[in-house]
Formats: structure tokens, sequence, C-alpha cells
């Protein structure tokens, strides 16, 4: 990383460093994992009769008890379980029969599609707009930026997708419908194109058919601009803050006492040092975006993980509710770790 | 002596002075700053509306008349129209305005409450206690907040209790950092060294003399947070696990709305407008409050 020899005792303080954040992350998981655990045996539903049926024999329930592992100490349930869950069985979807996993890596990579796009958006017009307010405070362009964030942080995400919804879809006709695709490319799809990430935008480009990439695009625009708004509005003002606070160092008025344009003062000399705060802030708000995707989906009917959790919900499979909730707690805290780790390598102070 | 010269009495006479001072000072610069009034006002039009609904709305929120269903807005007698079962929806908002603000106290008393109590027992007593209370907070803070309330409450069963319920549990982890964060600061201070000496008892000092120092924070992050409990309430209430028909919660009246979308686009519309102003009046003041009382930002 750097050109200097780096001493023995600095490498051991890193690695010192870097297990302490992994144990934090191990346990956190756990502890996630007895939550959801707890939640999973408090729940007034028998698994046992939602497997063999209210008609089954003493025997019948019996032996379905003893595989479920329910005859054991709870201490014990809950080891089998987190064993379970490090091998990547989440139990079994009540609904389907499907095991949730799968149905689960189905479903994840359309949240990840809508989710990364919307931080793409988020990121493209909340870091200017967060420079502009930051370098003319109180004026009117500052007020606007200000307002904009306060109004993105108070709308209601799933109202805001149905308003969209009325307006460009029904109204104006500019956007696709609810759904990934057109009913009729959504035939085409399943039999024409190989899913490789489970990303619409991404497999129709592999496949070269940018017709059907075109029609993608035209359905995932709007519930991603919806989301990328609310991403925007935290990216604009932790920004402002961020670039206040840098604005008012006194190498930035070194830079321009040198006569540095002011582009460059802003842009690289500023930036650079905003970047490092601002990588913690999009990490933080992409984690929250999986959050927020679960409401946006159920209006967009988008195949992802909110939906699947919402449907679940719906008809009490308790599995599917949980499995998914693990899911998407797992991508939480490993994007905190992805930022941590950013974090260090972006800010020399903090390695 | 009128009052505002007593309040701006450089010398004050007495510790309620002082106090009252400071506070008028705040107000004041409070009351330059317009969007956190405007602020103000939203939220005191929201209480006068839960209030004073009964005489405030033209109709009963409850009783149905399928003759008058999906009439549009500014039609005899429904200026926002009616919904699906030819209710005045401008009556439902007013009485939704009761089950919003009922939620709003129910959270803002129990979740601060409780994070104060784990967030001060952890940082004064530190060692293995406040290893494993913040490790707890830890967990719950890496838990998305909507997922867990969803979680719970499909445990829990449907209904505004168990909503409310379900919010508070993952609400509190946000006081008690803030919380351990003030104890750590005044623990070692000497006025309470010398409570300590006089032979008071942990909790003693603690409900005594530590909470009362961390108040001022706690509270200006209750309102900063209430926009996101209506958010998250209207959510619950929007997926059908929070407040039960026929109570007209607001984000219940848009999911009952989402079916006349395309056509009557108004029964959807007109709640989402309510839930979108009264947490954006909670935003602007929670943001001004938080220029006003915080001395760091208060230059900027």
């Amino acid at each position: 990383m750097t050109g200097f020899p780096i001493s023995s005792s600095l490498w051991a303080s890193r690695l010192r460093g870097l297990a302490a954040t992994l144990f934090t992350l191990a346990i956190t998981l756990v502890g996630l994992l007895f939550v959801t655990f707890i939640i999973s045996r408090v729940v007034p539903i028998d698994p046992v009769l939602a497997i063999v049926g209210a008609r089954a024999t003493d025997a019948q329930i019996e032996t379905a008890r003893v595989a479920l592992g329910l005859e054991q100490p709870l201490w014990q349930q809950f080891l089998i379980y987190v064993g379970n869950a490090l091998q990547g069985d989440l139990g079994t979807s009540i609904r389907t029969g499907e095991p949730v996993i799968t149905a689960v890596g189905r479903a994840f990579p359309a949240t990840m599609e809508l989710a990364t796009l919307a931080t793409v958006i988020g990121v493209i017009a909340g870091v200017p707009a967060g420079v502009l307010a930051a370098t003319r405070p109180g004026s009117l362009a500052d007020h606007i930026v200000r307002l904009v964030g306060l109004m993105g942080y108070s709308i209601p995400v799933f109202w805001l997708g149905l308003i969209g919804l009325l307006l460009f879809y029904g109204v104006l006709g500019w956007v696709g419908g609810p759904g990934r695709l057109d009913t009729a490319y959504d035939m085409m799809f399943q039999f024409e194109v190989t899913p490789v990430t489970g990303m619409i935008l991404v497999d129709t480009l592999l496949a070269g058919r940018f017709d059907m990439f075109a029609n993608a695009l035209s359905h995932i625009v709007l519930p991603a601009g919806l989301l990328g708004y609310v991403s925007m509005a935290y990216i604009s003002r932790m920004t402002r803050s961020f670039m206040m606070n840098e604005l008012g160092q006194e190498y930035i008025t070194t830079a321009r006492v040198k006569g540095m344009p002011e582009w460059r003062v802003i842009w690289v000399h500023a930036m650079r040092n905003v970047l490092v705060p601002l990588i913690t802030v999009i990490a933080l708000s992409y984690a929250n975006l999986l959050e927020g995707a679960v409401l946006t989906e159920t209006i967009f009917a988008w195949p992802g993980l909110g939906s699947y959790i919402t449907d679940a919900l719906m008809v009490n499979d308790m599995p599917a509710v949980l499995g998914g909730t693990i899911v998407v707690g797992v991508a939480f805290v490993t994007l905190n770790l992805v930022s941590d780790l950013l974090y260090r390598l972006v800010d020399p102070r903090a390695r | 002596m009128t009052l505002t010269e007593w309040l701006r009495d450089p010398n004050p006479a007495s510790r309620r002075q002082a106090r009252l001072g400071q506070a008028w000072l705040g107000w004041l610069r409070l009351r330059r700053n317009p969007l956190a009034m405007a602020g103000l006002i939203i939220i005191g039009l929201l209480l006068l509306m839960a209030a004073f609904a009964p005489w405030l709305a033209p109709h009963d929120p409850i009783t149905q008349n399928l003759q008058n269903r999906l009439q549009p807005p500014l039609s005899p007698g429904h200026l926002l129209g009616t919904d699906d079962f030819g209710r005045d929806i401008l009556s439902r908002i007013l009485y939704g305005a009761r089950i919003t603000l009922a939620v709003i106290v129910l959270v803002a008393v129990t979740a601060p409450l409780l994070g104060l109590f784990i967030g001060t027992v952890a940082g004064y007593l530190g060692g293995w206690v406040d290893t494993v209370l913040m490790r707890l907070t830890d967990i719950f803070l890496a838990f998305p907040r909507l997922i867990l309330a969803l979680a719970l409450v499909a445990v829990l069963g449907p209904g505004i209790e168990n909503a409310v319920l379900a919010i508070a549990l993952t609400a509190w982890p946000p006081y008690a950092r803030v919380a351990r964060a003030e104890t750590m600061t005044v623990r070692n201070s000497d006025y309470i060294a010398a409570v300590r000496l006089q032979g008071a008892g942990a909790v003693r000092i603690i409900r005594g003399h530590v909470m009362p120092m961390c108040l001022p924070s706690v509270i200006i992050r209750v309102t900063l947070d209430m926009a996101g409990v209506i958010l998250i309430a209207a959510g619950l209430g929007f997926l059908g696990l929070g407040a039960q028909p026929p109570l007209s919660e607001w984000g219940l009246m848009i999911s009952a709305g989402r079916k006349y979308l395309f056509d009557q686009w108004w029964v959807a519309t007109m709640p989402g407008l309510a839930i979108f102003i009264v947490s954006l009046g909670f935003n602007l003041l929670g943001d001004g409050l938080r220029d006003v009382l915080d001395p760091r930002s208060a230059g900027k």
C-alpha cells in the first residue's frame, strides 16, 4: 500500500484490529440467529402440525418431532439451528415445500439489481447536490437541497411508488409497469436467455438481446429512481456537512492562496478527504435500500427478497419469513464490514 | 421589569430564571429558522386535528354509505372525496390523526426510556455489564428495523398494539448508544464522586444524577426519530400488519386505495399526503432543534 517499509508491530496491530472486527462480526451473526431462533420458537404455529397435518397418528407426530430435533433441550436445538444456518440450510418453506435458501437465492439478485441501480442514482445526484449546498451555504440552492433532502426522509416510499406508477405509467406512459419485463418478454426471457447473474439487465446484455434490455430498463427505471431519491436525500445531506467541514480547514485556504482554481480546490483537494467518511455513508444507504426495497417491491411486483418475505408473511410461512430476515441481516452486516475495511484502506489514519 | 427583561437578565437570581432564560434564547434562535417554524406549525395542526376530530370531521369515519362510494374530491359535502365504502376521506384522515398521534406518543415514551435505562446502566457500571448490554445493542442495530418489526408482528399477530410494541422494540438501540456516551462523560466527574461519598447507591446515582444529564440529547433524537416511526407504522399498516379495518389508520387507507389507483387516484393519494406532511413537520422541527440545541452546529 505505501512505499515505506512497515514495521512488524504495525502489521501486528493491524491484524489485531482485523481480528477484533471479525470477532465482533461473528458475535453479531450468532446474535442475529439467536433472535430469529427465539422468534421461531415462540410463534404460535406448531411446526409439527404444519408438516404432518391435523389427522396424523401419534406415531407420525413423534417421528416428525424427532426429525425436527424438537425433543432435545433448547440450547441443543439452537446449536443445530446455527449449524444448519452455517451450512446454508435455512429450513423449508411451508407454502412451497422448497428449501428457503433456493428461493432466496433466486430472489436476491433481483433486489440487489434494484438497490445497486438506486445507489448509483443516489450518488450521482446526491454528491454534486451536497457539494453545491456546501459551497454556497445560506443561498437559495442550499435551502432547496436541504428541503428536497428532508422531503426524501419524510415520504412513505410505498406511497411514492404508487404515485409514481399512477403518474409515469398510468397517465404519461413513459415507463414500463409492475414486474421486471413485459409479459411477452417475460416468456421469451425464460426460454431464450441463460441466467448468469440473475440480474436481468446484465443477463440480457450478455445474451446480446438489446430489445429485451431496453424493456427491462423501462421497468426498473421507476422503482430504482424512487429508491435513488430516498438515498440521494441521505447522501446529499451528509456530503454537505462533510464538505463544509473540509472547506474550513487550513489546507484549503493555502490552496486558494496559491491561486488554484476553485473547482480543483473543491473536487480534488477537499473531495479526497470527503470521500473517506462518505464511503461509510454510501454503504449504509445501500444497506438501508435493501430494507426500503421490501415495501417498494410489493408495489412494483418485483420478485425480490422483499416480495418473498411479505408474500410468505401473508400465509404465515414462518421459515420463509425468518430465512429471508436472516439473509437481509447478513447482507446488512456484510455491508458494514465492507465499509469498515474500505475505510481503513482509504484513510491512512485508520490503518 | 418586563418578562423579556427578566428572561434576558445577565445575572439570574435563581436557577429557574437562568434555565428559562436559556430556553428563551433557544426559542429566539428557533424562531429565526422559517423551516423549523413550519414544522412546529404542522405538528401543532396535527395536535389540533387529533384533539378536535369529532367537531372538525363533517362525517362519521366508519359508517358506510355505499350509494356515495368513490366520489371525487370537491364533490358536495366531501372535500377530499369518498373511499370504496362511501366514507368521507377527510373525516377518516382527521380521525386517523388520533391513531398516528397515539403511536407516536407510545413509542416516544417507551423506546427512549428503555434505551436510557440500558445506556446509563451500561455506561455507569462498565465492565462485563457494559460489554453484554452494548453487544446486545449492536445486534439489534445490525437488523434492518422494518424487517425486524415485520418478523415481530408476524409472531405477535397483527394489530395496532403489537405494531407499537414491535416498533418500540426496534427503536431503542440508538437511544442506548446516546445515553451511554453521555454517561461515560459524567461518570467520573466530581459531583458524582461527592454523591457516592455521601453513601448513595448505584440505583440512586443513575436515576437521580446520571439520567437527567442524558435527557437533552435523547430528546433531540426523539424528535428526529418520530418521522421514521410514523413511516414504519404506516408501512406496517400498509402491509395489513398494523391497525385493522375499519380503523382509519393512514397506511391502511393507502393500501385500501391501491385497488382504485388508476381510476380513483384520490383514495390512495390523500392519506399518503397526510403521512408525508406530518413526518416532514417532525423532520423540519428536529432539524431546527438540533441547530439550536447542539452548540457545535449552531455557528454554521
